[in-house]
């Protein structure tokens, strides 16, 4: 749910990074912490196992600017991409208005990105959204592995995996380089932020 | 679903968080809705601290809504937490919306309780009611 406070003049959003265990969420975020200015990127939260797997989710607030001059906060998470944790998936996703959906390029993940895509969109439908409805960017992540021997997904199969009925906008990316990063993050604010002006310009509030 | 609040309904809001609340004593008060929205909020935190605390309340909240739902709950509609100096006191508006509380060992449990039905009252007339004003936005 956009929420718009006509007291600060601010807008609210909430975006959440999706996809398989592993993919690379919690290092999109990671990254984002790391390179962008205090001003812009708040306290980072992550709440996660021993090791590094996600078990409730990350937080990261951003306030990017102004738009027909509100300012624009971005309350970005995660989800935990592991199977098992169906209902914090779907508490994270609660009032949900922009989705990363990110896919990992290895060949042996194949499978995981298509039941989570499926999983994602199930999950949407009880929050009475459609797939197709909401702003949403795919980002083909891992990519700096084409160099290395380790088999991975090429661009066509993962656009045919993944994009074929959404045909949305798609990103390659290293998240663990940061490539890509910010091009998934600005696509998918774009989308967030026409969708909550348009409406204000129409008035239909 | 989007939520537009005119300057005076957030003016309103930080009034009874003011008047319910803050001036017994209480450290922080805020309203958030449970995907973690920020609505309104007021006291002597800073804000950095503010919207991590309403992603993780929310988050908190629902959590222990499925712990409910597993015991043949339907929720609970209120949540305390107990620290050695500073407390924290969650409770439900309604469906929608969470009333926030911090506070120190100084107040008593029964003023927060008491000022936190008072607030939620008073409230949800101006969460739900569906006249908000845009004026001034074109
Ligand atoms: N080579 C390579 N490794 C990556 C990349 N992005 C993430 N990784 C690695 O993949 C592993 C999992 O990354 P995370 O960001 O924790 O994955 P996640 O999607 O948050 O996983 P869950 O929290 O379990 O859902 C880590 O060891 C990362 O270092 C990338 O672009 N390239
Ligand atoms: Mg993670």
């Amino acid at each position: 749910m956009a929420f718009i406070d006509m007291k600060r003049n601010e807008i609210q959003a909430k975006l959440v990074y999706y996809g398989p265990g592993r993919g690379g969420k919690t290092t999109n975020v990671l990254h984002i912490h790391k390179t962008m200015s205090r001003q812009i990127c708040g306290k980072i939260v992550t709440i996660d196992t021993k090791g590094d797997r996600t078990l409730f989710f990350d937080f990261l607030p951003l306030s990017i600017g102004k738009v027909m001059g509100l300012s624009v906060r971005i309350q970005l998470y995660t989800v935990p991409g592991q199977v098992l944790y169906n209902d914090t998936r779907k508490l994270v996703l609660r009032g949900v208005d922009g989705v990363v959906f990110v896919a990992d390029s290895l060949k042996v993940q194949q499978q995981q990105n298509i039941e989570s895509l499926r999983n994602l969109v199930e999950n949407l439908k009880d929050e009475k959204i459609s797939v197709h409805d909401i702003p949403l960017v795919l980002q083909y992540n891992k990519r700096d592995l084409a160099s290395s021997s380790i088999p991975i997904l090429s661009h066509d199969e993962m656009e045919h995996d993944l994009n074929r009925d959404l045909g949305v906008p798609s990103f390659p990316a290293s998240a663990l380089k940061g490539d890509g990063v910010y091009e998934t993050l600005r696509e998918v604010s774009k989308k967030m932020i026409r969708r909550v002006t348009h409406k204000l310009r129409d008035g239909n509030y | 679903m989007n939520l537009v609040l005119s300057r005076d309904s957030i003016h309103t809001l930080e009034k009874i968080l003011e008047n319910e609340l803050l001036c017994n004593g209480v450290e922080h008060a805020f309203i958030i809705d449970t995907a973690g929205t920020l609505i309104s909020e007021g006291g002597k935190l800073p804000m950095e601290d503010i919207l991590p605390l309403a992603a993780l309340s929310a988050a908190n909240f629902g959590a222990t809504e499925k712990m409910a739902q597993m015991i043949g709950e339907k929720d609970f509609s209120l949540l305390f937490h107990k620290g050695t100096n500073h407390n924290i006191h969650f409770s439900r508006i309604n469906k929608d919306f969470i009333l926030v509380t911090l506070f120190g060992n100084d107040v008593a449990i029964g003023l927060i309780r008491h000022g936190s039905n008072k607030a939620a009252e008073k409230i949800i007339p101006i969460l739900t009611s569906q006249e908000e004003c845009l004026c001034g936005l074109h």
